[in-house]
């Protein structure tokens, strides 16, 4: 079916408007459509997660979702996760535990990331290697990825433990 | 909607993206976001059974706690299926309708004697029908939904107080891999002897199949290693496991032998 479909969704906190073809997928008009290449193109098949976004807060393969089907729906890309606080946490922290090599992974995992953390605050090593257990590596064996998660999610250091929990 | 016909329903699209990118799907004149519909969400209990709304992700499933207490085993098979980015997005109604052998949720819905309501509007009035899981499912990919139906949602019957039952799946990553074979298998024990015994597999048969020999051989029987081994003898004789590029025939035997045995020990209590 080539029909297109007229959709309306907010991306990274902006309203936008397009019209997609119906067989087109989330990633591809992220890409190609609209110049958001930090979401990355892995296997386009849900399996390395490099392609992750947040769909109304919950992680997602951009890959298996329908462009359509973002119609009425909040998205956020890499893009915007850096933007947030926590998103510059899991940045700085992914820099300090030398997390990255080749890079390819990294905004997926970013992303998967500061979903772990919002629904699990402080979540531990086993719970965060279940967590990104949708992203693969190539590279660094993930010691240094699950570190730079972990010191992500405990609560800042600057902050006293009244504080916790509050943003 | 429903009365369109030529419809391809999209859900959660983890099976339909890549099927359309295949090319072994071609969408039908209209495709259809089911996302807004109401009625096919939520997970609630009436009179012993729990509805359970066909959009409901595998995600939702683990987090309620209707489901993890009183329907285990359909838990412990959504505790091991895929990923989180997939389990955010894969839908129950989903995991039914693609009708594969290997469907994780399957396997201990069957178990559970589930059924599914299918509802269809062909002439303005709503039509439901309800059809046990195991004469809904006919073959890979083949499910008896007419085109002009939709799966509202699946019913199952909660188990007895004091089942207790297991999943186990076996696959070389965690959870993205599609299940070489599965296991759900639950019983209750009254005294020493053994109740409501339900086995069913994935990956053995054209589609996730019970077993109903193997249940009959403990049934009624006292749990002890000798029964255990009679069951396995007949489970084994039940199954037709096909060689492909996930395992052969003969390990997928060898993996229900030695499998089956483990669970039903922990089921049993032995
Ligand atoms: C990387 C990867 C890993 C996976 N791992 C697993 C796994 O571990 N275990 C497992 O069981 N599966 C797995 N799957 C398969 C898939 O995720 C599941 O089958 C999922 O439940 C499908 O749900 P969905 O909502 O995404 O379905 P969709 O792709 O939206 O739909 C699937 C099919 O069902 C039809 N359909 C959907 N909802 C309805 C409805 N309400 N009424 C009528 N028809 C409907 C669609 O038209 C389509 O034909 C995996 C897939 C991928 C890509
Ligand atoms: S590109 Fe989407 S999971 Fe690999
Ligand atoms: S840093 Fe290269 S794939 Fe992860």
């Amino acid at each position: 079916m080539s029909a297109n479909c007229d959709i309306a969704f907010t991306l990274n906190g902006v309203k936008r408007e397009l019209s997609v073809p119906a067989g087109m997928s989330a990633l591809a008009m992220l890409r190609e459509r609209l110049g958001l290449t930090g979401t990355k193109y892995g296997c386009g098949e849900g399996e390395c997660g490099a392609c992750t976004i947040l769909v109304d807060g919950m992680s997602v393969n951009s890959c298996l979702l329908f462009a359509a089907d973002c119609d009425g729906r909040d998205v956020v890309t890499i893009e915007g996760v850096v933007q947030s606080e926590a998103g510059e946490r899991l940045r700085s922290a992914f820099v300090a535990s030398g997390a990255v090599q080749c890079g390819f992974c990294t905004p997926g995992l970013m992303v998967q990331a500061s979903h772990l953390i919002e629904q699990h605050p402080g979540a531990d090593e086993a719970a965060i290697r279940r967590g990104i257990e949708g992203n693969l590596c190539r590279c660094t064996g993930y010691r240094k990825i699950v570190d730079a998660i972990a010191s992500a999610a405990k609560p800042d250091p600057g902050q006293t433990p009244f504080s916790e929990g509050q943003p | 909607m429903l009365r369109a016909g030529d419809v391809t329903v999209l859900a959660g699209g983890t099976d339909l993206m890549p099927q359309t990118q295949a090319g072994r799907l071609r969408f039908r004149p209209v495709l259809m976001n089911v996302r807004r519909v109401p009625e096919l969400k939520g997970i609630a209990e009436d009179n012993g059974v729990v509805r359970i709304g066909a959009l409901v992700t595998i995600t939702e499933l683990l987090d309620s706690a209707l489901v993890r207490e009183r329907l285990n085993l359909l838990w412990q098979a959504c505790d091991h299926f895929a990923s989180d980015q997939i389990r955010n997005a894969a839908t129950i109604g989903g995991n039914l309708c693609n009708a594969s052998p290997a469907g994780d949720t399957l396997v201990p819905l069957l178990a559970l004697e589930a059924r599914v309501v299918l509802a269809a509007k062909p002439n303005g009035t709503l039509q439901i029908r309800r059809v046990p899981l195991a004469q809904f499912l006919l073959g890979p990919g083949r499910s008896c939904r007419g085109l002009t139906e939709l799966l509202a949602a699946v019913e199952v019957p909660l188990p007895g107080a004091g089942f207790v039952g297991e999943f186990y799946k076996h696959g070389t990553r965690p959870g993205l891999d599609i299940s070489t074979i599965s296991i759900a298998a639950g019983a209750r024990r009254d005294g020493a002897v053994l109740r409501d015994v339900r086995i069913a597999f994935g990956a053995v048969a054209p589609t996730v199949i019970r077993a109903p020999r193997a249940e009959a051989a403990l049934e009624g029987h006292r749990a002890d290693a000798a029964t255990l081994e009679a069951a396995v003898q007949a489970a084994l004789a039940e199954i037709h496991p096909i060689s492909d590029v996930r395992a052969s025939d003969w390990y997928r035997r060898e993996l229900i032998h030695n499998m089956l045995k483990r669970v039903l020990t922990h089921v049993c209590k032995l």
